[in-house]
């Protein structure tokens, strides 16, 4: 499967090898990992491929000839699409995920190992034995617990620094005096040790935070294969008339750029030469393609539709609109860090509560005449009994748990503080081009057609870049149809696609008059007949059924878009919602700030640059797979797929995390309340702590995988 | 006694071979594509005599 045979063939060359990775989202089964790595791996000047199926990626190992260019057509060939990705980007986060469960492995080594050495002190070892495993357990311990603490240690100290406090400081307290007490037991051959305590402690809430960062990184590797990552810049003509690939950030103003059909513009600038048609709807939300001609400016960010076209640069990097947007973006993300994570305030009133509690009785038993030693052995049971090892887990786990459901149907969700914010959404706000509407022309009226016309239609529609070309294109070839066989097609631009079919002129042409008010129009003619077939951007399929389920549940909707009143009032009125048209990104946010300052909490619903600042100013936000790169990064979630009741569906699991994750609270407080009158009345012994404490973990994750199905 | 002079180290070998063991697998990447391994079971080509699936 590595292809090792094909490789050591191949280093012969003595050339220098490079890694890429390319995000193939396409990948479904295994036929497709065979597929892929069989078909790159014996490529000329590949040494070796290899799928990652969990992360829909694939990394190839090659020789410098070749480029990431020539490597996406090649996996075009196979049928796939690709985007290259850069060679580690997320190499951080997985550092981080590695340590921890480095660390729940050495302190699961040490759980066992311990609870082996106490369960015979437990069943009666006495004397030199008793201690001998004491000081094993000991020797385990102490390094396990200075290895696998760190991570909570290290928090803790920085929160304490900062003067807050939050769930690692009572951790590392209790986790600190309970290994401090035994090692003193240890020393004096006293008889209890809760070494096996500390380690479990540490095992148990290391498992939920591997599962929390594993959560993080899966929606990240789902997201990350999503974008687009093109690299932005554009092929500047030289003086000497020559091209070359210039960065964005490296464009001047002044400079000519050539910008093929269907590639982004990487700066703002004026048409020289060409004719196109521009698709502004990521920057203004505008859903109709815009006409541009010489002279006429251009922004960055917009996408050449249907032919080449010579551009001088005004505005390059940090002038252009783009910028401007990406800055507003960064002022308006500022107030969601302040947020504070539903575990952190529960810590603000446990851990006072329980470091009172067992000050409390260590001075009550000084006081009613034991000794230091019995007093402080009290106290630190009492701390190792409310250590918040339920508490600590109740949080991961639920959200992981509906993280993974909400991930099967097709909901991708960055971090658990996302899940916590859904949950209190009471108003929605979505943008409408690419939103609420597919983001992309949809043939109307393609059922007048008779099978005829429609593979004459496809037959010409498919030999032209012009949008609305590759809007009947795409549809035709969904429903099927063969493109019959027309000769001499040729394009004029602003006129038309014509051609011949069995000897009459077959024609797609601009129609007489404006057929339609909002969106655009085509005419197919064949011979003396004439069909215009209109198009539009369509709502997304179940639109209206997930406006309803939102209002359902308590979560009005109303539109926000960039894009004309006309436009926007069509979709509101369809939908029954209000509406706000023509809205700069200015506007979304102070929108977004003047429902927030009456006490709501928004959700914001949008894909395009012009979503960016309202996505990151609002309570929660939410994009489409098919969304901008910008407006992806800024969200919470992304869903996959067309279907808009994505949205109540993430609400709804949200909800249903958030009372689950109550409910273990209150198992966890529950037992607490049972177990600690014991503890402060000095019966606890370590069998009982050990017991308790596994007891109430196995309860609280029992009741998070209740949200297995929370997602349907 | 004499027993547990034998049983402990065994034990605790037992235990720090299969920590190696974890430590390592998770080096060498067992872990990176749970899903893709479930999925390989399923291609039964082998060597490099693999067209297309």
């Amino acid at each position: 499967m590595n292809h090792a045979a094909h490789a050591s063939e191949f280093t012969q060359g003595t050339r220098h090898l490079e890694d890429s990775r390319f995000a193939v989202p396409g990948m479904r089964c295994a036929g497709c990992i065979s597929k892929l790595e069989s078909g790159i791996g014996l490529l000329p000047g590949v040494a070796a491929a290899r799928v990652n199926f969990s992360a829909k990626q694939l990394a190839v190992s090659h020789d410098d000839r070749l480029d990431d260019r020539a490597l996406i057509a090649e996996i075009g060939k196979l049928g796939f699409d690709a985007q290259p990705l850069s060679v580690n980007p997320l190499g951080t986060d997985h550092e981080e995920r590695k340590r921890l469960t480095r660390a729940l492995g050495v302190s699961g080594f040490g759980m066992m190992n311990i609870m082996l050495l106490s369960v015979s002190i437990w069943s009666g070892a006495a004397d030199i034995t008793r201690d001998l495993f004491h000081w094993l357990s000991a020797m385990i311990a102490v390094p396990v617990v200075a290895y696998a603490g760190r991570p909570f240690f290290s928090s803790a100290l920085m929160a304490l620094r900062h003067g807050r406090t939050n769930m690692d400081v009572p951790i590392s307290i209790g986790v600190i005096l309970a290994t401090g007490m035994s090692l003193y037991e240890t020393m004096f051959g006293g008889r209890e040790a809760y070494f096996e305590g500390a380690v479990m402690l540490l095992f148990f809430l290391l498992a939920g935070r591997v599962l929390d960062a594993m959560m993080r990184d899966r929606a990240r590797a789902g997201i990350e294969a999503l974008l687009r990552n093109q690299a932005p810049g554009a092929m500047v003509i030289g003086a000497d008339g020559a091209t070359r690939w210039v960065k964005a950030a490296d464009l001047k103003p002044g400079e000519r750029m050539l910008v093929a059909a269907g590639e982004n513009l990487a700066a703002d600038g004026v048409i020289e030469d060409g004719e196109t048609m521009c698709d502004l709807s990521l920057i203004s939300g505008e859903s109709a393609p815009q006409p541009r001609a010489v002279g006429d400016s251009v922004l960055a960010g917009s996408v050449n539709l249907s032919a080449p076209v010579t551009v001088r640069i005004t505005a390059a990097g940090p002038d252009t609109i783009i910028a401007d947007i990406a800055r507003l973006m960064d002022e308006a993300g500022q107030s969601r860090g302040r947020y504070v994570r539903i575990a952190d305030r529960a810590a603000r009133l446990y851990a006072p509560a329980v470091h009172l509690l067992a000050a409390l009785s260590c001075a009550g038993w000084l006081i009613a005449g034991a000794g230091w030693h019995q007093a402080l052995t009290i106290a630190t049971a009492v701390l190792i009994i409310t250590c918040p090892c339920a508490l600590g887990l109740a949080v991961p786990v639920s959200q992981v748990v509906a993280a993974g459901a909400l991930m099967r149907r097709g909901i991708l969700v960055k971090d658990g503080s996302a899940l916590e914010r859904f949950a209190k959404i009471d108003r929605v706000l979505f943008d409408k081009t690419g939103t609420l509407t597919l983001g992309r022309m949809t043939p109307l009226n393609l059922d007048v057609l008779t099978a005829e016309e429609q593979s004459v239609a496809l037959a010409l529609a498919q030999s032209s870049r012009h949008p609305i070309s590759r809007a009947l294109h795409g549809a035709l070839s969904a429903r099927g149809v063969i493109a019959a066989a027309v000769e001499q097609i040729r394009e004029e631009q602003g006129v038309g696609v014509h051609g011949l079919w069995r000897g009459q002129r077959v024609a797609l042409e601009r129609p007489a008059q404006s057929v339609a008010t909002s969106g655009a129009a085509t005419r197919l003619a064949m011979g003396d007949t004439h069909i215009d077939i209109t198009l539009a951007d369509a709502l997304r399929p179940d639109a209206q059924e997930a406006i309803t389920r939102l209002g359902l549940i308590g979560a009005p909707a109303t539109i926000i878009s960039g894009d004309r009143a006309e436009a926007v009032g069509a979709v509101a009125h369809q939908l029954g919602l209000t509406a706000q048209a023509r809205a700069l990104p200015q506007d979304k946010i102070a929108s977004i700030r003047r429902l927030q300052s009456a006490g709501h909490q928004v959700l914001m619903v949008g894909d395009g640059l012009n979503d960016g600042p309202a996505l990151a100013a609002a309570n929660a936000s939410l994009a489409p797979g098919s969304a901008t790169d910008m407006g992806q990064q800024a969200a919470d979630a992304v869903f996959t797929g067309d279907s808009l009741v994505a949205v109540p569906v993430m609400i709804a699991a949200a909800r249903r995390t958030l009372r689950v994750v109550k409910e273990n609270f209150g198992l966890a407080i529950g037992y607490n309340v049972l177990a600690v009158p014991l503890a402060i009345a000095g019966y606890v012994t370590p069998l009982i702590a050990a017991i308790a404490m596994s007891t109430s973990s196995v309860i609280v994750i029992a009741n998070a995988l209740r949200l297995k199905r929370c997602a349907q | 006694m004499n027993g547990l002079l034998l049983l402990i180290p065994i034990a605790l070998g037992l235990g720090l071979s299969g920590l190696g063991a974890f430590l390592w697998a998770m080096n060498d990447g067992q872990f990176d594509d749970p899903d893709g391994a479930a999925m390989r079971i399923l291609i039964d080509d082998e060597g490099g005599s693999d067209v297309a699936a």
